[in-house]
Formats: C-alpha cells, structure tokens, sequence
C-alpha cells in the first residue's frame, strides 16, 4: 500500500544505511529444534527502532517459533537474541522488555477490560491513579472507552482484537510481537483494522514484528518483510523488493503469482544477457548484467502483469522476448481480466490486462492466437 | 430428481411400529421427551425421595419394643385418624451436647480433610494436566486404580501401616527412632480420609485445569506475572469451578463417613456417622437415628444451597 512521501526519505530506512545505525534487534544465528526436527535453522536478522517488520511464512516455516523466541517462550537451542543492546536469550518473558500480542488474544477470561489492560502496570506495581489514568488513554486509543467494565465474552471479535492490543501496548513496551494479529477478523474488519494498526504504531513509534501467513497483511503493514521456508529466512526485503526482484524461485512463487520458465545462458555480457527458453519457444533479452556463466542452466520469473497480449505480432527487439499461445481460459475479475495462454511447447503463460475500456466488445477471447511480449527488464532471472 | 417432486405420486409409507405409541401419548400430552426425563425421576423416586420420606417419618415417631422398634404415626381409635408426631427426637439431638458435639466435630474433620485433599490434589491435578499427552492418561489411570480394590480393603491396609509394628514404624526403627502412635487417633482418620477421597478431589479439578488456554499463562508472564503471581491471579481464580466441585465431593461425604473413623480412629474420635451407627445397631433407637440423619442431611444440604447460590451469582457478574 502507498505509504506517505516523507516515510520514503531515506532517512528514515535505517535499513539502508547500516553504517550508521544500529538494529535493534539483533538475532544472531538461532536455531531452535525440537527432539531431532529444527523449527529455526540458523537466523541471522537485524530489525531497527521504528520499523514495521513482518515475518511471513506458511505454516510450519518457523515463523511462530521464532517469535516465541523473541517474547521468551522457547529458548533457542543456539545463537543469541539481542533487544537494544541487551543480551536476552536466556532472559524470562517476565523480565523483558518486550509485549505480545497473541493469535487467540488470550484475554482473561475472569477480569474486566479495564482489568485486563491494568494487568502488566499492576505488575509495575504503578500508583493507583496512573494505572487509571494509562488504562482510558489505552482505551480511547483503541476506541472502547465505554467497555471498560465489560468482559471479554461479551465482545465482539474485533473488539477483542483492539483489547489485545490495549494490553500488550500498556507498557509501552520496547519491541511488540504480534502473533497474526488480524487472522481471527473477517475480510472487511481485516482492512479497517490493517491501518488502524499502522496508524497506531506510527503515532507511538514502537516497534512491531508481525507474524503473518497472509501476504497481502504483509505487503500492506510492513517496512520490511523476511520471508521464511521450511525454518530459513529466504528473504529479507521492502515489500517492492519482495515483490519486483524475488532472489530464489520459492519467493517468486510464494509471493503473488509467477510465470516461471527454464532456459539456458547464450550470451553474457556485462550490459545484458540472452537465455534460450525452449518452454517458452523464443529467446528472453535481458538489459542488464547477470551473475552467471555462459551454458548456465537458470529460471526465469514473470509477473502476469508484466506482460502485454496482442493479436498482431509486435517488433521483437533484439529478436527476443515475443512469443506466442493460444487463449485458453479467461478469469474476469472486474478491473483486470486473467488470460491463460498455452504456448506451443505446451507451458501455460498467465497475463493479466487491465480491462480500461468499458465493455470492451473487441476483447481477445478465447480460442484466439495471440502474440505475448514484455520489456527487457520485467523479469526476474533466478539462479536457485 | 423429478418423480421425488411430482405432487401425483404419494411418498412412501414408511413402516413405524411406535407410530401409534407416540400419537397415543401424545394425545395425553406426554411427548417422547418427557418419557426420556421420566425414567430417571421415576428411579429417583422410588429409590431417593420415598425412602427419605419413610425415615423422615420414622423420625417422628418413638422408639419401643416389638416389631416395628418405633410407634405408629397414624392410629384409629373409636373412627377417628389420629396423628401422632413426636419432635422429641430433633429437640434431643439439639440439646444433648453428645450429638452437638459429635455433628460439630464431624463438620470440622471432613473440612480439614478437604483443605488437606485439596492441598494434596491441586498439584497433582495440575501436573497431570501439564504433563505430555503419552503420561497424562497413564497418570489418570494411576488416579483412578485405587478403585479397582475395594475400599474396606484399602482401609485396612491402611492399619497394616499405621499400627504399634507396622510398616512405618519399623522404617523408623530401622533409624533408631521410637515408634509412633499413629492408629486409634485423628491423624489416622485423616490420613484415611484424604487417601479415600483423593480422586474425587483430582479428577474434577484435572477436568478444569486441562482446558484452560496455555496462551493465558504466556500471556501473565509476557505482562510481567511471575510464576507466582500468574498461579494466584491467572490458574486459581480459573480453576475455581474445579476447587468447588472437587471440594463439596470431598466435604460431603466425608461428613458421614463411618467406616473410616471406626477402623482407623479412636474412642475419642467423635463423628456423626458413628453415633447415627451406635443408635441404630446398639441402642435400637430407630427414630432417633432417623432424626440423626434427617438432621445431617440439613446439615450438609443447606450450604450446599448458599454455596450453589453465590456460584451462580458470581457467574451472572
């Protein structure tokens, strides 16, 4: 999502700058196993003061059990954990510094809103009028200035949601984890909340890493996303990196959607490169340097809307990066149309137009021949 | 798909040999479900509420000789139904100190033995239900074996322990210590009240523990809740419900208990179901024991009430 200009000043990426600031948390080679299984396999991260950062993942990728880690609930069977200098590994989750907010909220059940939030000050064991005066400033924050006295049972899921997050705001912690924070809200509430969310930890400039499985969330909330596989972190990038220049094939396809073909490296040159694609049944021009040798044997990434359909073969520059497919099936989707393409080889292409012409009665349909082609930069080449 | 909806064929008659069962009584206005509810009421009546009200009745009478050992409630003399109520027994009960005493020292012994049980079976309940999946249903078997024997037994056992020479005291010797008088006291009446009722005290507050949410107790220590203070203020108020099932399940019984204080307790071991046994069997006193029961009963019944009472009260809040 587009974020305000003055966000994009690159003073404020200290992530781009690493010479000059320091992360501030620091995650230094952990790897957690469990029995003989390592859930966490070696995770080098670096997060700094202010940043949204997301951990996204598929079930299973470890995502989760590093979070633990960080809130103090597992232990990493290696490697350290660092916040704000401070070594934490082995640090109990009451002694840091640090608030989460859980999947399943785990509200108490037994104790009023106004008391589930007083929990962690009371633990300060803050004055009496502080704690008060916190818990309705947490509660006009987050909106529910008048369910105070209410219990959780008696809220709705979103409400919830935003006295989870009162709670683990409350005191005002350094870091806060949120384990999926949106997942349990329906579509509609999901995208309110998402820049209520932003908003909030813009305003009060904490730090969050968010947990998520949902790339979407990801994309929208974060400042930078790690994408992990299989107890790795495949990727760590802005959402646009991410997105635009995947560094392996599993983040190409797990992020949104890829057109991915085989080739072989004909030319390299330090300026561009040429690759053979049999599947794609044409040569791919790609306008810069690649690392990678001639006769070399790579993958190569598309976005479907990266490329452009046409019925009348367009100039191939370089004699490259046209090839064409028959129309196989269409998927309407109101502001774009997704074309399935089968090309000779029999690989399957997909392109995404934008429908700009209302009603459009000259649209390619199916069972047409038509010409595919994109730009000598629009793809990824992926060595892994 | 069509013949199903054609309105000119008729559905099939289904066979229903308790058709006409259920439109007979339904027409009396009993519906299936009241039929499903009658046989339980029905058991409880014959075997519960009549017997009560048979020795609610005894109660009222006196005691004398010959069969039945107590005088007649009802009685026809010259015509006329005479009923005859004797309130002898219950003013007896409440002014001799014996049986004041002995319901007293009765309430006071099983209350002790359930704080002890509960002391005992809190941290077993909660360690079988954090404990890994493999243990937890071979640690609830172990709960549960003791009642694979009889209880009588296991009670006598109990003296095989306890005694001048028994096991414990021939440890102790061993060590050189002076054995210890255990039997004929009140510590054997606990030590055989808490090891009777035990899983009666574990399962109910196992079956709460079990299902509360491990993400709570995360939750206690990510605010800052020490163990301590996230048991005090997170597992106790949550695991209440189990606390109270498990205790009144102790408490009652434990109340009227009889065989385990005259096996294990002394003469001066005073507890109601003793007295309520001597007056029935010793004394032949029928109405009185009648009216010895009918009071425990009181006795146990009306904080059962208030207790059920506030629970329900603090679950509206």
């Amino acid at each position: 999502m587009a974020k305000k200009p003055q966000q994009l000043a690159v003073d404020t990426r200290p992530w781009r700058d690493t010479a000059n600031h320091k992360p501030f948390v620091r995650i230094k080679n952990v790897t957690k196993k469990f029995g003989d299984v390592s859930a966490v396999n070696d995770v080098s991260l670096d997060i700094y003061r202010s940043e949204l950062f997301c951990l996204l993942g598929g079930s299973g990728s470890g995502k989760s059990t590093l979070l633990r880690m960080l809130a103090g609930f597992e232990t990493p069977t290696s490697g350290t954990i660092e916040i704000d200098g401070q070594d934490m590994t082995n640090v109990a989750p009451y002694n840091r510094p640090v608030n989460m907010m859980f999947q399943s909220y785990a509200l108490f059940p037994h104790m009023s809103v106004e008391q589930n939030i007083a929990y962690g000050l009371k633990r300060d064991h803050l004055p009496k009028g502080e704690i008060a005066d916190r818990v309705a400033e947490l509660l006009s924050l987050v909106k529910l200035q008048d369910y105070g006295r209410r219990r959780p049972h008696q809220l709705s899921g979103g409400q919830r949601q935003r006295v989870a997050l009162a709670r683990a705001l409350a005191k005002r912690p350094k870091l806060l984890l949120l384990d999926e924070p949106l997942g349990a809200l329906d579509k509609k509430l999901r995208e309110e909340t998402q820049f209520e969310l932003v908003k909030i930890q813009e305003s009060l400039g904490v730090t969050f890493i968010v947990v998520t499985h949902d790339q979407e969330e990801a994309m929208t909330l974060a400042t930078r996303i790690g994408v992990m596989n299989q107890g790795e972190i495949a990727m760590i990038g802005e959402p646009t990196d991410i997105y635009e220049f995947p560094n392996s094939r599993f983040v190409a396809n797990f992020i949104g959607s890829a057109n991915m073909v085989e080739g072989v490296v004909t030319e390299d040159e330090p300026g561009h490169v040429r690759i053979r694609s049999a599947e794609l049944g044409c040569d791919i021009y790609v306008g810069h340097g690649v690392d990678c040798a001639p006769d070399q044997l790579l993958w190569w990434a598309i976005r479907p809307e990266k490329m452009s359909l046409s019925r009348e073969k367009p100039e191939a520059l370089h004699d490259a990066n046209v090839t064409s497919g028959v129309v196989e099936e269409i998927a309407y989707l109101g502001d774009i149309s997704l074309y399935q393409v089968a090309l000779e080889s029999g690989k399957r292409i997909r392109v995404s137009q934008t429908n700009s012409v209302r009603g459009n009665p000259d649209a390619i349909t199916w069972e047409e021949k038509v010409y595919i082609t994109w730009g000598d930069s629009s793809g990824s080449v992926l060595t892994v | 798909m069509t013949a199903t909806h054609d309105p000119t064929i008729p559905p099939p008659r289904r066979l229903k040999p308790w058709n006409a069962v259920e439109r007979g009584l339904a027409k009396v206005g009993i519906s299936g479900r009241m039929l499903v509810l009658f046989a339980p009421a029905l058991w409880l009546l014959i075997f519960f509420l009549v017997p009560l009200a048979v020795v609610f009745g005894i109660s009222l009478a006196t005691k004398q000789f010959g069969r039945p050992p107590y005088s007649a409630l009802l009685s026809t003399e010259d015509g006329t139904v005479q009923l005859t109520l004797h309130l002898s027994n219950y003013i007896r009960i409440f002014t001799d100190n014996l049986y004041v005493a002995a319901y007293l020292s009765s309430i006071r012994i099983a209350a002790i033995s359930t704080v002890i049980t509960l002391l005992v079976g809190y941290p077993m309940a909660y360690a079988i239900a954090r404990a890994d999946d493999r243990w937890r249903n071979i640690l609830l078997m172990l709960v549960i074996l003791p009642f694979f024997t009889s209880f009588l037994l296991r009670v006598y056992a109990l003296t095989g322990f306890m005694r001048g020479n028994g096991v414990i005291n021939q440890l102790l010797g061993l060590f050189g210590i002076e054995p210890l008088v255990m039997m004929q006291t009140d510590f054997a009446v606990y030590v055989g009240i808490v090891y009777t009722y035990l899983p009666f005290m574990i399962l109910p507050l196992y079956t709460t523990l079990v299902k509360l949410d491990v993400s709570l107790f995360e939750a206690s220590a990510d605010l800052g809740g020490r163990p301590m203070r996230t048991f005090l203020s997170i597992t106790l108020p949550l695991s209440l419900p189990g606390i109270i099932a498990g205790s009144m399940l102790v408490f009652i019984p434990a109340i009227g208990e009889f065989v385990i204080p005259s096996l294990l307790g002394g003469p001066e071991t005073l507890m109601i179901g003793r007295v309520l046994w001597d007056e029935f069997f010793t004394a032949a006193n029928w109405p009185r024991a009648a009216a010895v029961a009918v009071a425990m009963l009181v006795v146990v019944v009306v904080p059962i009430m208030l207790m059920q009472r506030a629970q329900s009260a603090v679950v509206e809040k």
